[in-house]
């Protein structure tokens, strides 16, 4: 009987473990193809947190969201494989092989002429730009807020930054961003 | 869409940003939704076997660059060591057997040279040895 109710409760973990994987998983990998801007790497370390998130689901306690918890791994894992890349010169000549005229290229036409998507797509192309020459900290926080449209409060908790320090780093990466654009 | 405002203290934006920054979330969102609608797990698999192989084999061979050319170092100090002991032996060998010869030269000369020599007091301490008998 006990038996019975463990098997019960384990096929319970496992059904609502796969939802989270299904609900979280393409949100996961948009974030660390954003940040990373290698699909690959991306892929492998959306696997990563999920399997990491696998083995410690028994300590989620729900205290955060599952995205932002989520989130954080991601974060942490991506983190992680960058500092264990110890040849900076490695690290910077993979980071600008990435084509950013092929990333700016899936932008949708909408209801704009020819001419205004040219120039939105030369726009977003100066974006790409300026994200990848941010700091990895600002460069998170900045995708996290505009393009994954999360909120301070919930930026706060997949970082562990404080807030104050997130709009420190939103601001500086705006700056940036308006620099680039004007300077065109 | 608009991004959610979360904060009287978020930074200001103008339309013109605002546009832009959708606009960089669309392509974000469509080039993901493209990337992840397709398989790419045996290229990375591939890549990955790759990468590590010829990782090892470069690490392998920068090991034994290494030791090889620390072995080849040591050898060679330890050549040029015994081929300066050799030298500094030769050199005391010359320097000893020209010493030798000087030396030898030198006794030559003063058995030479030299003679019995008469005291030249000897005549003196006589008169001085008949004066006290007298």
């Amino acid at each position: 009987m006990a038996v019975e109710a463990s098997r019960v409760d384990g096929e319970a973990v496992a059904l609502e473990f796969s939802n989270i994987v299904l609900a979280h998983r393409p949100q996961i990998f948009r974030f660390l193809l954003a940040s990373t801007r290698d699909v690959d790497l991306a892929e492998t370390l959306t696997q990563e947190c999920f399997l990491k998130a696998h083995r410690n689901w028994d300590g989620f306690r729900g205290e955060s969201s599952a995205m932002t918890w989520l989130m954080r791994i991601a974060i942490n894992l991506e983190k992680d494989h960058w500092r264990n890349r110890r040849l900076a010169f490695w690290r910077h000549a993979r980071t600008n092989s990435v084509d950013l005229d092929d990333a700016s290229d899936w932008l949708p036409s909408g209801e704009r002429s020819v001419e205004q998507q040219l120039i939105a797509r030369e726009k977003v192309a100066q974006v790409w730009e300026v994200v990848a020459k941010l700091s990895g900290r600002q460069r998170t926080v900045f995708l996290l807020r505009y393009v994954e449209d999360l909120d301070l409060s919930d930026i706060a908790r997949a970082t562990g930054l404080s807030e104050g320090t997130i709009k420190a780093h939103l601001s500086r990466a705006l700056s940036k961003v308006r620099t680039e654009l004007r300077g065109n | 869409m608009s991004f959610r405002r979360v904060s009287q203290d978020e930074p200001q934006m103008d339309e013109s940003l605002k546009q832009t920054l959708k606009d960089y979330r669309s392509s974000v969102h469509a080039w993901s939704a493209a990337e992840y609608s397709q398989p790419h797990r045996a290229v990375r698999i591939y890549k990955t076997s790759w990468r590590v192989a010829a990782s090892w084999g470069m690490g392998c061979l920068l090991a034994f660059a290494s030791v090889a050319g620390g072995v080849y170092e040591r050898q060679h100090l330890k050549e040029q060591a015994k081929i300066a002991a050799v030298e500094a032996a030769r050199q005391q060998k010359i320097e000893a057997e020209q010493r030798n010869a000087s030396e030898d030269l030198f006794a030559k000369i003063d058995s030479d040279v030299s003679r019995e020599v008469p005291s030249a007091m000897e005549p003196l301490a006589k008169m001085m040895v008949e004066d006290s008998t007298e």
